[in-house]
């Protein structure tokens, strides 16, 4: 009997958010087993928010992860207004739509040029791939400057960001900064469509899977804070009803959750986002993607390198067309007051996929109880059978180094960012 | 031959070294003077190299890390921590002044899988630190001056006076004084730029504890402004709750539940 044993193991994943190992055990060219190993602390959030006022939880929820701190700080901001009933108005509304474009474009970029292109090109890194695309990576980075300077102009800093509370932001951006920042996107618009028109071009491998997508989805624009859990095959709920259709387990391998919806793995992020609500993206945007070739909705997970271009793109248009309807306002936040305990509900789209948080609040205003589920765990299950699938098509007889490249390239797609394993209490679900 | 750098990453949120890539101008920068050898998330892997400067992200709370730490310090001419969670343990110290084991009970329905510290510790808790960078987040700016300066034999320099000084040199309105807001700015080190007093808002120390804060004078301040003696607790014990000076302040006030501290790092 012919029993080859072989065990690959990529001991620390580069060019991802965190730190995660992948083990595979293949016997007789098939595969025995996978394991994606989520190494990240934990760092105990939900339990350190117990017994905090409100208003101290948007600050630290932006400490859960470095790269995504304005998904924290609105899911967060959401859900509180929520157990107070507060509207915070038009002017908010749009404001927190423009802090998220500067999210999505500083992220994605990020990882678009810095991290996923070099795989496509055949470089271990940016800064390789610097020497011989020095045009195409220095426009990205430009382009995650704009990023930058979005969310500077409502949050003092990229990195958690000190403008957004409960009710709005701190301070409103004189004229003068919105104009400059207005201009210096306009001025920028036209290489971004570059940029997208260059990543459709990259060699990226083909491969088609029955993905279930879950995003957001609202009535009239392409999701940022507000709308419906929906799916591609036909789920579509109010964001209260999460806990009612997904499910994390704790599994041993990892300290990150896995989640599954209604017992099957789910993907969350652009590409889910952008299969969800093409149809809601201005025509500007739908004509740059026709032009491009791409076609939407797409069952090619490496499709997601495009789906982040397109997604940066529109939130350069969106964030032009905020700032040239933009006001000073009279307030530029709502008067807040713990009037009532109760439960709140937010969710919103993090550049890496819905981002839910559930917290209970007593009548002070302070914390019994919060769940924060991070959008890299609800991936992590579909990863898992990604990378199961991905593999067994490439054809697992492969040398060692093509299997290894095809796997960090698979795990790459999803932008795991794996320093937001925060995790949270639900007893319900430990069924082993 | 460029000097050897590393940027290595243990319990933290990838924050700081975003310092190092978020700023195109710094990254380039940077690489322009010396070679990144390990640097995981912008690409290169190599844990083990000898390196001239190693900067850490991140606080010590796994026994891995605990290990890690030791040959890090041990590879290093330089051993340069970038920020809070590794300068003072950062928000996660939270743990440390509770009782960790029914936190993890109440995150995990198996917290047998899991392998962590009780605590989660400042690098300097393990090994001897050259130089410290206070903030959360560090900024671009703080991470190319260290470079530079360690680079040119220089003797580093950064503020320890407190954040007030910056304020004013600002011209900002003191939103203390002025209005009543519980800014932490007297008892915080200087660094970010007087972030939260130019919006408008108070401070919330991101930075830590200024040299010789006053501590108790300081929350008494804060409880004639109406603050609760809990609410001046928490004010301490947030992201430098791990800090002697804020820890003390801490325990003063009354705030989150207090087990006495052990300084033990091993387990």
């Amino acid at each position: 009997m012919n029993i080859e044993k072989k065990e690959i193991n990529v001991p620390i994943l580069a060019r991802v958010e965190g730190e995660g190992a992948l083990e595979l055990e293949v016997l007789e060219n098939k595969l025995k087993s996978l394991t994606l190993r989520i190494y990240e602390p934990p760092r105990l959030f939900e339990q350190f928010l117990v017994g905090r006022n409100y208003s101290d939880v948007v600050d630290i929820v932006a400490r859960i992860c470095g790269i995504c701190p304005i998904a924290y700080q609105m899911s967060a901001a959401h859900a509180i207004e929520s157990v107070f009933d507060i509207q915070p108005g038009p002017w908010v509304r749009e404001m927190r739509r423009l802090f998220y474009c500067g999210e999505w474009i500083q992220s994605h970029s990020l990882h678009v040029h810095l991290l996923a292109s070099p795989d496509f090109l055949n470089f271990n890194s940016a800064l390789e791939m610097a020497k011989k695309y020095p045009n195409e990576v220095t426009r990205g980075l430009r382009i995650q400057e704009l990023g930058h300077d979005i969310i500077t102009l409502l949050g003092a800093r990229s990195v958690n960001p000190v403008g957004a509370c409960v009710g709005g932001f701190y301070k409103a951006p004189t004229m003068e900064e919105a104009k400059a920042l207005l201009k210096k996107l306009k001025d920028a618009e036209s290489e971004v469509a570059d940029m997208v028109r260059w990543v459709a071009t990259l060699p990226i491998p083909k491969f088609s899977h029955d993905i279930t997508c879950v995003s957001l989805r609202h009535p009239d624009e392409y999701p940022f804070n507000e709308g419906h859990v929906v799916s591609n095959k036909g789920l579509d709920i109010p964001i209260s009803e999460f806990n009612d259709h997904f499910e994390e387990t704790h599994v041993p391998q990892s300290t990150s959750l896995h989640s599954h919806l209604n017992g099957e793995p789910y993907l969350v992020g652009p590409l889910a986002r952008i299969n969800n609500n093409f149809d809601l993206l201005p025509d500007k945007v739908k004509a740059l993607v026709a032009e491009t070739g791409v076609k939407y909705p797409s069952d090619n997970m490496f499709d997601s390198i495009n789906a982040r271009a397109v997604e940066i793109y529109y939130s350069v248009v969106e964030a032009i067309r905020i700032l040239e309807n933009y006001t000073c306002p009279d307030a530029s936040r709502v008067e807040v007051k713990a009037t009532k305990a109760g439960w709140g509900y937010g969710c919103t789209e993090a550049p890496r996929g819905i981002c839910w948080h559930r917290y209970e609040l007593d009548d002070a205003g302070k914390v019994k109880f919060s769940q924060i589920v991070p959008p890299t765990s609800q991936n992590y299950a579909r990863i898992e059978e990604d990378l199961r699938m991905s593999l067994e098509e490439l054809g697992l007889e492969h040398p060692d180094d093509e299997l290894r490249l095809l796997a960090e390239m698979v795990i790459r797609n999803y932008d795991p960012c794996i320093s937001c394993s925060v995790h949270f209490l639900d007893l319900r679900v430990d069924r082993s | 031959m460029k000097p050897r750098v590393a940027v290595h990453k243990f319990s933290s949120c990838d924050g700081c070294q975003l310092a190092f890539i978020n700023d195109g101008k710094v990254l380039l920068g940077v690489t322009s003077l010396v070679d990144l050898v390990h640097f995981a998330e912008a690409g290169p892997v190599d844990p083990y190299a000898k390196v001239d400067i190693a900067f850490v992200e991140g606080s010590v709370s796994t026994p891995h890390e605990f290990e890690m730490i030791k040959k890090i310090r041990e590879n290093s001419d330089y051993l340069v921590t970038i920020g809070a969670c590794a300068t003072s343990g950062g928000l996660q110290a939270l743990r440390n002044t509770a009782n960790a084991e029914e936190w993890f009970k109440g995150v995990y329905a198996h917290p047998e899988y899991l392998d962590n510290l009780k605590t989660a510790t400042p690098i300097s808790d393990h090994v001897t630190v050259d130089l410290e960078l206070w903030g959360c987040p560090v900024s671009p700016k703080q991470v190319v001056t260290a470079v530079r300066w360690l680079l040119s034999g220089v003797q580093p320099s950064f503020p320890h006076d407190s954040m007030c000084l910056e304020c004013k040199r600002q011209g900002n309105v003191c939103v203390l004084v002025t209005q009543g807001m519980p800014c932490m700015g007297p008892v915080t080190k200087g660094g970010c730029g007087a972030l939260c007093p130019s919006f408008g808002r108070a401070c919330y120390s991101c930075f830590g504890p200024s040299e010789n804060p006053n501590t108790t004078s300081f929350g008494n301040r804060l409880e004639g402004l109406g603050l609760m003696p809990d609410e001046v607790a928490r004010r301490f014990m947030m992201i430098h709750s791990n800090t002697p000076e804020f820890a003390k302040a801490g325990k003063h006030f009354k705030g989150i539940p207090v087990v006495e501290e052990s300084k033990e790092g091993g387990n």
